[in-house]
């Protein structure tokens, strides 16, 4: 589904931010990117649907070569899900209109249909009577159910999160992560930043660490939770699971 | 000070037949006030389009943006009207500088289209600003839902960064309202001409000054109103200054 192979990314000529950096996502497989800050995970998860333009080496996402200067991005962007750390959500909009926004105006759906599309996610992520609010009426976690909902409405055939839960109060990363659970069980293909373990090992079939934009690791769930073989990630392990 | 205060002048009759002095104000006034939302149009549709130019990541678009705002703010207003006035048509060949100095209402199309232009390089820059100031994530959500930039602009940042910039604008507005007046120079006789004929032809200096002022005052006062209940109509529910 999505193949990511030898890519290097720059920011200005002096700093590398992804270093050859090669893995795979299979269908329905769910891989959690880790790593400490500074890494390139959020580079790399941005780099799959071309949010950042990469300068080496190729990304294929479905077939589609998304560096290949012909493609019709826009188009295949709405195929592929993304979920920001900051929600994102379009502050103008109410709940509802949010989630037909893109619905309407890429995929040409008719109101009434976005509509239906849109209720139906709510339901799903348990916020129905949300629907009329403007999204600085909810918590953080509602927002981000809500932006999850939104780019499900696009009936993607991937999911991206960008450290989704990193920005919420302890207290509401549960009703988010439960969503997300949900959504891994149901055989969604999903490409997760995040320091959630405990999210990875419920779910993920892969994990990958990444260090001063290389992957360091790139190994069976099992296998890294069990005995990473750098000692970088052995490191990171000791230091966010010690809590 | 030997001033014979008459404040009866308005309702007499004005040497050029057309009614009272009043009446020779009024009509100054309403053409103040054609020629200043005239300006104001032009100030927002050119501004809107240069400001936006202004934040794209195109190299193109933003020199373009820089090149007409700093050539349109950094010169007088009273030297661009000048120019527009009196040097383009000699600039011009012949035949075309004889057709635009033979335009009827010349002077008001030159303050109209002068006044835009001079204001819509401030317009421009706060635009950009009301674009700048919007999280960075905002377009990127955009774009990760398959919006072209088209749509992202249109959709999501300006509706925003209209309202960011409401209270700038009003001020920019009551600017262009108050800049007419340097049309007096190119001959227009609003509001401000108009007050300079009345104290030509009937000497009362102070009473034609005063009905002019308080005029302006006038305007500016419905304006400022009118933009404050426009700033309530488009408030976001919890977001900012909501209502």
């Amino acid at each position: 589904m999505i193949e990511i192979s030898h890519v290097d990314k720059w920011y200005g000529p002096n700093f590398q931010a992804l270093k050859d950096c090669t893995t795979s996502v299979a269908k329905g497989e769910v891989v959690v990117v880790c790593g400490p800050s500074g890494s390139g995970k959020s580079t790399l998860i941005k780099c799959v649907n071309a949010l950042e333009p990469i300068q080496g080496g190729e990304i294929i996402l479905d077939g589609i070569k998304v560096n290949d200067p012909k493609t019709n991005l826009p188009k295949l962007r709405s195929r592929v899900g993304m979920v920001f750390q900051h929600f994102e959500l379009f502050p103008h909009l109410k709940i509802i209109d949010n989630l037909c926004l893109a619905q309407e105006k890429v995929l040409n759906r008719s109101h009434d249909k976005a509509v239906e599309k849109g209720k139906a996610l709510l339901e799903r992520v348990g916020l129905t009577v949300h629907a009329n609010k403007y999204p600085a009426e909810l918590s953080g976690g509602q927002q981000q159910r809500v932006a999850i909902a939104r780019a499900l409405a696009m009936d993607p055939i991937a999911m991206l999160f960008d450290e989704p839960t990193s920005a919420l109060d302890p207290e509401m990363i549960s009703e988010v992560l439960d969503v997300m659970v949900d959504l891994a069980r149901d055989g969604m293909t999903m490409m997760v930043v995040t320091h959630e373990m405990g999210f990875a090992r419920k779910v993920a079939h892969r994990v990958i660490f990444m260090d001063q934009g290389e992957i360091v690791e790139d190994a069976n769930k099992d296998d890294f939770f069990g005995k990473p073989r750098s000692e970088r990630a052995q490191k990171f392990l000791s230091k966010i699971l010690s809590h | 000070m030997n001033y014979n205060w008459n404040w009866n002048i308005f309702f007499q009759p004005n040497p050029m037949g057309t009614g009272t002095y009043l009446d020779m104000l009024l009509s100054g006034l309403a053409l103040t006030i054609k020629t200043a939302l005239l300006a104001w149009i032009i100030a927002l549709v050119f501004g809107s389009i240069i400001g936006v130019l202004r934040t794209l990541p195109s190299r193109a678009a933003s020199w373009i943006g820089f090149a007409y705002v700093e050539f349109f703010r950094n010169m007088p207003l009273l030297v661009q009207l000048f120019l527009w006035f009196f040097v383009l048509p000699e600039l011009l060949p012949r035949a075309a500088g004889l057709w635009l100095k033979q335009l009827p209402n010349a002077p008001f199309w030159t303050a109209a289209i002068g006044v835009g232009l001079f204001m819509s390089a401030r317009v421009a820059v706060q635009l950009a600003a009301g674009v700048s100031s919007l999280p960075r994530g905002q377009k990127q959500a955009a774009t990760a839902l398959g919006l072209t930039t088209v749509q992202s602009y249109r959709y999501v940042l300006l509706p925003m960064a209209y309202r960011i910039i409401l209270p700038p604008l009003t001020s920019e507005f009551l600017n262009t309202i108050k800049n007419t007046a340097v049309a007096i120079t190119i001959g227009l006789l609003e509001l401000t001409g108009q007050a300079r004929a009345m104290q030509e032809f009937s000497f009362q200096v102070f009473e034609a000054f005063t009905a002019a002022t308080v005029m302006y005052l006038l305007i500016n006062i419905v304006v400022v109103t009118a933009m404050r209940f426009l700033e309530r109509w488009v408030a976001i529910s919890g977001y900012i200054s909501g209502k």
